[in-house]
């Protein structure tokens, strides 16, 4: 059993400690939109923040989340106003499937907050997730819409 | 080595037979009637296409799958356009193929593949939606008691003109949805498109934001457990025993069960649960002759196949071999193309439920009705007992428009009556059990004249055919004409080149790894093939590649437009900046024509920066610009992706690769600035989700040589130790 915060709110998840934070918010909270790709870090689907930050889940155990604020795609919208990147990939027409999409966005969330204005090279190397359809083009022009708002 | 897979073949006739007379009667659209059909809200159908509510919002039924490519939205468009309905005002839901079956095929076809999506369903859709807006307007004629000609449609709103009295279609849906469907139904031409045309934002993209669009590994289901699955790592292999016993007692497990012949499945609270004791489940195969199978094995097979056995001719016209015989110059190459697995983001998946009465399976799927069919036939319940709820696609490229991961789901559930289960793949198992690209290789022998034009061209495809595993009875008297993609002497998939002598022909050979249909297809590598040796013929030619092309051109202008414009956006006639060199390919796919332009720099031979594309597509008629912008772009990360970094291999019978760790995919770091341009020429209708993908590959390896002086006639990359600058 362990206590984790995500979106603010306490779930008591009945899993084994070194359960990946990605199964126990799909399937013990029920937050079915961070993704699973690959299980090994590799992909970024299952992007959320820990603290702040912007972490693979499949890569961290439950006892490594707890007591810490996560924060999944479902949590990024403050007060019903959708973040900056959300309303950027809508006004951007980025998503295809759409299903790498929670991911890439919390990543570009975590990437703003540190580099409000990043550079393409910014870009280049903070966004590492991949994206099969290939939405990069308009990742790109939508990072830095949501840059200049 | 030379196997069918049966299990595929057995689920096609099954599955169509089981269908039986929905399939049988072909389509026969209901265009509305006496009898009032009612959606699920109770609001009326006006006909099947169409379903307006009293407050005039639109539910436009679409039957083939969004898996990203927008096909939902052009859809819609398409209808939209015809029933002069308020867009703003448009939803779209799925009908389910068990409700199409149970309608005689009300919604047709739903298979999303080969780039048809919207050509092969263009007209009746708009016809759907035109027969909706005449019995929508004759309901409020009627209701006013004026000739329907002095009546008009446009945003939803009806007006008799010489009054100026107006309606709404929510005011008079009760009343059309009774009237006889007009039998006399006329489109509208292109030049009066207001909605088709018009790069009009996605329907789907809200959802998809902010984590509530439900994939199908997202369904749930009351009770539902989770199961993970192991299938026999080498094709043709079988389960031989496992040791339930020593997993007895983990957490969460409930069941392990036998699925087909090939694998076994744990079935438990959660999927993590499943997974972690199908990992500690001892499992004994028998991996059979394949496992004797290599990468090396497979190659050999195929280079035999290059001089020597029987070929099927795909197009011919005068005599190339005696022309090749008294060539002034030969060029001769030798090129492959390997496998590629379709690694959607999300793995295959699939929910299922099973009582003695009813079978219902929730999955992301190309084609509903193969689906459904997968269904009846795990369950052996008849279709009015049977239904497939279709849900987002995280991915499907071809992938999912096969149904192995669906019957496995049904036959797991089958094994726990009442209880739903959701069958999860781990991307290990995906990368395992995929449907590959086909593996070929290709001799390229060619003629030039003492004037150095090209008067002959040999072309000898040895290799795999997706249709002897997928779907033999498509094969043409054994042989599979779908190999000659691009090659052919004419149709939606035509060569672009006149050349006095040619032989295109194809040496089949299957190995046992199960080929698929890999976004694009047999295009990939026939454009490869045929785009990279034309650089080289140019090249022994002295001439510049893409004059020579347009000297080859000259019959086919749609082909040299899309070559032309590619040229003058990158800027062919003037040099390429310092150290920055450029490659050209045009081809015709899917119906529509293609053509890229690539700009590259290379450092030290190895590592490459694809600086630019400009990239363009005639596809006739273009309904979402801003969407065929999208797959353009995309395509480049699904052919350079493969060009790449792509390429499964074989080892004891199974392939290597087995997650992104080494399959890898390009990332945003990666990505060129692609330039689009959507030139439709009008008057037909090619498909967008595919054909440019071909092109992405040797307009980079073009270039590639124009930088180095190398060849380069093996895929991928990786294997050469090139890679991404």
């Amino acid at each position: 059993m362990a206590n984790l915060t995500i979106n603010g709110k306490t779930f008591n998840v009945d899993v084994e400690a070194d359960t990946p934070l990605l199964w126990a918010i799909r399937e013990n909270a029920g937050l079915t939109g961070t993704k699973y790709g690959c299980g090994i870090a590799q992909c970024g689907a299952c992007t959320v923040h820990i603290d702040g930050v912007a972490m693979r889940s499949c890569g961290v155990q439950v006892s490594e989340a707890v007591g810490k604020q996560i924060t999944t795609i479902e949590g990024l919208a403050a007060e019903g106003a959708l973040h900056k990147v959300q309303q950027a990939w809508i006004n951007n027409d980025v998503p295809q499937c759409g299903y790498c999409q929670s991911g890439m966005i919390m990543a570009v969330a975590a990437l703003l907050k540190e580099k409000p204005k990043p550079t393409d090279q910014d870009i280049d190397e903070a966004i590492t997730n991949i994206c099969r359809c290939g939405t990069f083009q308009q990742v790109r022009e939508a990072i830095h819409a949501a840059a200049s708002v | 080595m030379n196997q069918m897979p049966t299990f595929n073949r057995r689920a096609f006739v099954i599955g169509a037979a089981a269908v039986g007379t929905g399939l049988a009667l072909g389509l026969d659209i209901p265009f509305g009637g006496p009898t009032v059909v009612r959606a699920a809200d109770g609001s009326p159908e006006v006909n099947a296409w169409v379903v307006i509510r009293p407050d005039d919002t639109v539910i436009i039924r679409i039957a083939r799958s969004e898996m990203g490519q927008g096909t939902l939205t052009g859809l819609a468009q398409l209808v939209a356009e015809e029933l002069e309905c308020d867009w703003s005002k448009v939803t779209t839901e799925y009908p389910t193929p068990g409700q199409s079956v149970a309608r005689k095929r009300a919604w047709g076809d739903f298979s999303t593949g080969g780039s048809r999506g919207i050509r092969t369903s263009q007209d009746y859709v708009r016809k759907g939606g035109a027969t909706a807006r005449m019995m929508l307007i004759q309901a409020a004629a009627n209701e006013w008691k004026v000739p329907v000609a002095e009546c008009s449609a446009a945003n939803s709103v009806i007006t008799h003109t010489p009054s100026g009295r107006t309606t709404t279609y929510g005011k008079v849906v009760e009343a059309a949805a009774k009237l006889p469907p007009p039998t006399d139904v006329k489109l509208k031409d292109p030049k009066d498109w207001k909605l088709v045309g018009k790069g009009l934002k996605r329907l789907d993209t809200p959802d998809k934001v902010t984590g509530a669009m439900v994939y199908g590994i997202d369904v749930k289901l009351p009770g539902m457990l989770n199961a993970a699955i192991k299938d026999c790592p080498v094709t043709g292999g079988k389960l031989t025993s496992y040791d339930e016993a020593k997993i007895a007692g983990m957490k969460g497990v409930k069941k392990v069960v036998k699925v087909g012949d090939t694998a076994v499945a744990v079935v438990a609270d959660t999927w993590w649960h499943a997974k972690t004791a199908l990992d500690a489940l001892p499992i004994v195969w028998d991996e059979g002759e394949n496992a004797k199978v290599t990468s090396a094995s497979i190659a050999q097979w195929l280079a035999e196949g290059l001089d020597s056995g029987p070929a099927y001719i795909g197009n011919q016209s005068g005599d190339a071999k005696a022309a090749l015989a008294g060539a002034v110059k030969k060029v001769e190459a030798v090129y492959n193309y390997p496998y590629q697995n379709h690694a959607t983001m999300e793995p295959m998946n699939a929910t299922a439920l099973y009582t003695s009465d009813k079978c219902e399976v929730w999955c992301g799927t190309q084609n509903g009705e193969a689906a459904f069919a997968a269904v009846l036939e795990g369950s052996g319940l008849p279709a009015d007992k049977c239904d497939v709820h279709k849900q987002m696609l995280g991915g499907g490229f071809g992938r999912r428009g096969q149904t192995d991961y669906v019957r496995q789901a049904v036959d797991i559930a089958r094994q726990m009556p009442g209880t739903p289960v959701k069958l999860l793949w781990s991307r290990e198992e995906d990368m395992l059990r995929g449907r590959y690209h086909p593996i070929t290789q290709c001799k390229m022998t060619a003629a030039l004249d003492a004037d150095n034009n090209l008067t002959a061209l040999h072309m000898r495809i040895s290799g795999q055919s997706i249709l002897f595993s997928l779907r033999p009875e498509a094969l043409v008297n054994g042989k599979d004409p779908a190999t000659f993609a691009g090659l052919n002497a004419d149709g939606d998939a035509a060569l672009g080149y006149s050349i006095p002598h040619l032989l295109v022909e194809h040496s089949m050979r299957n190995p046992h790894i199960i080929p698929g249909f890999w976004r694009g297809v047999n295009v990939n590598q026939n454009a490869l093939y045929l785009e990279c040796f034309m650089d080289e013929l140019a090249h022994a030619a002295g001439q510049d590649p893409l004059e020579f092309r347009r000297k080859l051109l000259t019959k086919h202008p749609k082909n040299l437009a899309v070559l032309d414009a590619v040229a003058e956006k990158i800027g062919w006639d003037k040099p390429a900046p310092q150290g920055v060199y450029r490659g050209l390919a045009q081809y015709m796919g899917y119906g529509s024509y293609v053509a890229a332009a690539a700009e590259i720099s290379v450092t030290d031979g190895t590592k490459i920066k694809v600086r630019r594309i400009a990239a363009a597509t005639d596809p006739g008629y273009a309904v979402n610009p801003a969407q065929i912008e999208r797959q353009i772009a995309g395509s480049f990360v699904y052919g350079l992706t493969g060009l790449f970094y792509g390429g499964c291999t074989v080892k004891d019978g199974r392939i290597e690769q087995t997650n992104f760790d080494t399959y890898n995919s390009m990332r945003i770091a990666e990505m060129p600035k692609v330039e689009s341009i959507v030139m439709p020429s009008g008057g037909f209708w090619g498909g967008v989700g595919e054909p440019t993908i071909c092109v992405a590959g040797p307009a980079v390896l073009n270039a590639y040589f124009a930088a180095t002086g190398k060849r380069i006639r093996s895929v991928p990359l990786r294997d050469q130790n090139i890679t991404f600058a």
